[in-house]
C-alpha cells in the first residue's frame, strides 16, 4: 500500500558508510591526518549498527547492513510514501571529537559530502548542517558556508552536549539560525561529555534511549529560560526522534513552577506552555503513546496546538512497522497539518524549492 | 461592607502589617511607606496566608540579563509557592486577569470624624486627638 497524501518527511537519515567516503571533502592535511592519526570511523555508540533500532530488518541489505544508498531511501521511503520533500539528518560523531579544528573540517566534510551524494541526487532531498558546537565561532563560519546552499534547511544538534544549550556561549549559532531562516534541530543522541542520565551510566541500551526525553526536556528548559527566543523571536527549534507524549506533562510541570520563581528569569515574560507552542516543534516518530486510539487522541488534545507536529518516518530506524507512520489515534483533521502544512510553517526555505 | 476602625495611626508605623478578623474574614493589611493596601489572607491559587508572604519589588526584563526593578516592597509574595500579588491590585503577577487576591479599601481618618460615626470601632476606644486606620470590608 502506498500512501496518497503530499507529504514532508523531517527526520530521514544518511550514513557515512566509511571514513573512505569523507576523504574527497577534506582538506590535505585532514585526509593525511586519517591514515596517519588510523582513524578508522567517527561513528558514535548512539545507533550501533546491528541494534534493532538502527535499521528496520525489511530495509537492511543482504548482508544485514543499514540500509546507506540514495536506492534504498528511494525505495524504501521516499516513492514508497510519495514524500515531496525529506530532510536528511547525518548522524555522525563529529560532536563527539575534543578538538575544535577536527571537529570544524568533519563537519565541512559530512556537510559536503551529504550536499555530494544526496542533494544533488535526488530533488526531493534537503538537508540539516551538521555544525561543530564545540566551538560556536566554527559553527557559525559552518552555517554562513553552508546556508548559501539554500538546500540546507536547518542547523543540526545533539539533544546532550556539552552545555545546556539556552547557555549564551551558543547564541551566535542561533543568531545565526534565525538571520538565514534556519530551525534548530535537536536530534536523539549525545557527544557523551556527561552521562545519558542525570544519575549516571545506565547499564543498558534501553535505558539510554529513552533517557533522551530527559535530555530534551533540560533542552527545552534551558532555551526558554535562558531567554534564547525572547532573544531570537523568529527562531523556531524541531525536536527530532524526540518522542511526543512526554511534552504536556513536562509544560505543566515547568510552566507552575515558574508561576512560583519566574523572578529568577523575569525575561520569560509568559508562560513557558505559550512560549514552547509557539516555537517548538516535534517529529512524529518515534511516537512513544499508548496503543489505545482514544488514549492518542486525548494525548493530541493534551498539545493544545495543531501547529506542533512534523511528520517523520526516522528512516531507517525501526520505530514502525509497515507503513504505518501515522500513529493510530491521530485526529484525522491533523493529518495534512502534519504531512505537510507544520512543516512548511516551520522550514521558510521549504517552500522556495517545493517540487 | 461596613467601615471598621482596626488601629490607631501611630500604632501601625510603616513597614508593618497587621491580621484583622472582620466577622470571620481575615484580611492583611500593609502600610508601605505610609500608604495603606488591604487584601484577603487567602491567596487565590490554594488559600496560604499573604500576611505570612514577603513583600518585595517588581522584577521585569526585555532581554535576557537584563534586570529592571522597581515598586520595591509592593509585591506580596504567597508563603507557599512563591506567586506574586501586586498589592495596589490584587492581580497575580502570572495571570493577573484571572487570578487576583481579593482587595479591600484603606483609609486613614481623624477621630473627630469617626465619633460621630457610623463606623464600627468595637475594640478601639477612638479619641478626638488622633488619627485612625479604617478599613472597608
Amino acid at each position: 500500500m502506498t500512501v496518497s497524501w503530499s507529504t514532508i518527511d523531517c527526520d530521514v537519515h544518511v550514513n557515512v558508510p566509511s571514513m573512505k567516503a569523507l576523504l574527497p571533502h577534506l582538506d590535505q592535511y585532514w585526509r593525511d591526518s586519517v591514515v596517519d592519526r588510523g582513524m578508522n570511523s567517527l561513528d558514535s555508540i548512539s545507533y550501533p549498527p546491528n541494534a534493532p533500532l538502527t535499521a528496520r530488518p525489511d530495509w537492511r541489505g543482504r548482508a544485514g547492513e543499514p540500509p546507506n544508498t540514495l536506492d534504498m531511501l528511494r525505495s524504501h521511503a521516499l516513492d514508497r510514501w510519495n514524500i515531496d520533500i525529506a530532510i536528511c539528518n547525518c548522524l555522525y560523531g563529529v560532536q563527539l571529537l575534543y578538538s575544535e579544528d577536527m571537529a570544524a573540517a568533519f563537519a565541512k566534510a559530512v556537510n559536503d559530502w551529504v550536499a555530494a551524494e544526496w542533494l544533488d541526487r535526488d530533488a526531493r532531498l534537503r538537508a540539516s548542517i551538521v555544525v561543530p558546537m564545540q566551538n560556536p565561532d566554527y559553527a557559525v563560519a559552518e552555517i554562513e558556508r553552508c546556508a548559501k546552499d539554500r538546500r540546507f534547511v536547518q542547523v543540526l544538534v545533539l539533544a546532550m552536549g556539552e552545555a545546556p544549550l539556552g547557555r549564551r556561549q551558543y547564541w551566535p549559532v542561533y543568531a545565526a539560525a534565525e538571520r538565514h531562516g534556519l530551525p534548530l534541530g535537536l536530534h536523539a543522541g549525545s557527544s557523551y561529555r556527561h552521562p545519558v542520565t542525570s544519575l549516571g551510566w545506565p547499564s543498558w541500551y534501553v535505558e539510554d534511549y529513552c533517557a533522551q526525553s530527559q535530555g530534551f526536556q533540560s533542552q527545552v528548559a534551558s532555551l526558554v529560560c535562558e531567554g534564547v527566543f525572547v532573544k531570537f523571536p523568529k527562531l523556531r527549534v524541531v525536536l527530532l526522534e524526540s518522542g511526543v507524549t512526554w511534552l504536556p506533562a513536562f509544560l505543566w510541570r515547568l510552566s507552575k513552577f515558574w508561576r512560583g520563581v519566574r523572578l529568577e528569569v523575569p525575561w520569560v515574560d509568559r508562560s513557558p506552555l505559550e512560549i514552547v507552542r509557539e516555537h517548538v516543534r516535534l517529529t512524529i516518530q518515534p511516537f512513544d503513546g499508548p496503543d489505545d486510539p482514544s488514549a492518542v487522541a486525548r494525548l493530541i488534545d493534551h498539545m493544545q496546538s495543531d501547529d506542533m507536529l512534523l511528520f517523520s518516518s526516522d528512516f531507517p530506524h525501526w520505530q514502525f512497522d509497515g507503513d504505518d507512520i501515522m500513529p493510530v489515534g491521530i485526529p484525522e483533521r491533523l493529518h495534512g497539518r502534519i504531512r505537510r502544512d507544520n512543516a512548511l510553517a516551520t522550514y521558510g526555505r521549504l517552500t522556495e524549492t517545493l517540487v | 461592607m461596613a467601615k471598621h476602625v482596626i488601629a490607631a495611626l501611630r500604632e501601625f508605623p510603616a513597614g508593618t502589617r497587621k491580621l484583622v478578623d472582620i466577622k470571620g474574614r481575615q484580611i492583611a493589611v500593609f502600610n508601605i511607606n505610609g500608604e495603606f493596601f488591604a487584601l484577603a489572607n487567602r491567596c487565590p491559587h490554594q488559600g496560604g496566608s499573604l500576611y505570612d508572604g514577603r513583600l518585595t519589588g517588581l522584577i521585569e526584563s526585555n532581554e535576557p540579563g537584563r534586570y529592571r526593578y522597581s515598586r520595591r516592597g509592593e509585591i506580596i509574595r504567597c508563603p507557599w509557592h512563591g506567586w506574586e500579588f501586586d498589592v495596589r491590585t490584587g492581580k497575580s503577577w502570572c495571570d493577573p486577569s484571572r487570578v487576583r487576591a481579593r482587595q479591600f479599601a484603606v483609609s486613614v481618618a481623624p477621630g473627630s470624624a469617626l465619633v460621630e460615626g457610623p463606623y464600627v470601632a468595637e475594640t478601639f476606644p477612638v479619641s478626638v486627638e488622633d488619627d485612625y486606620v479604617v478599613l472597608d470590608a
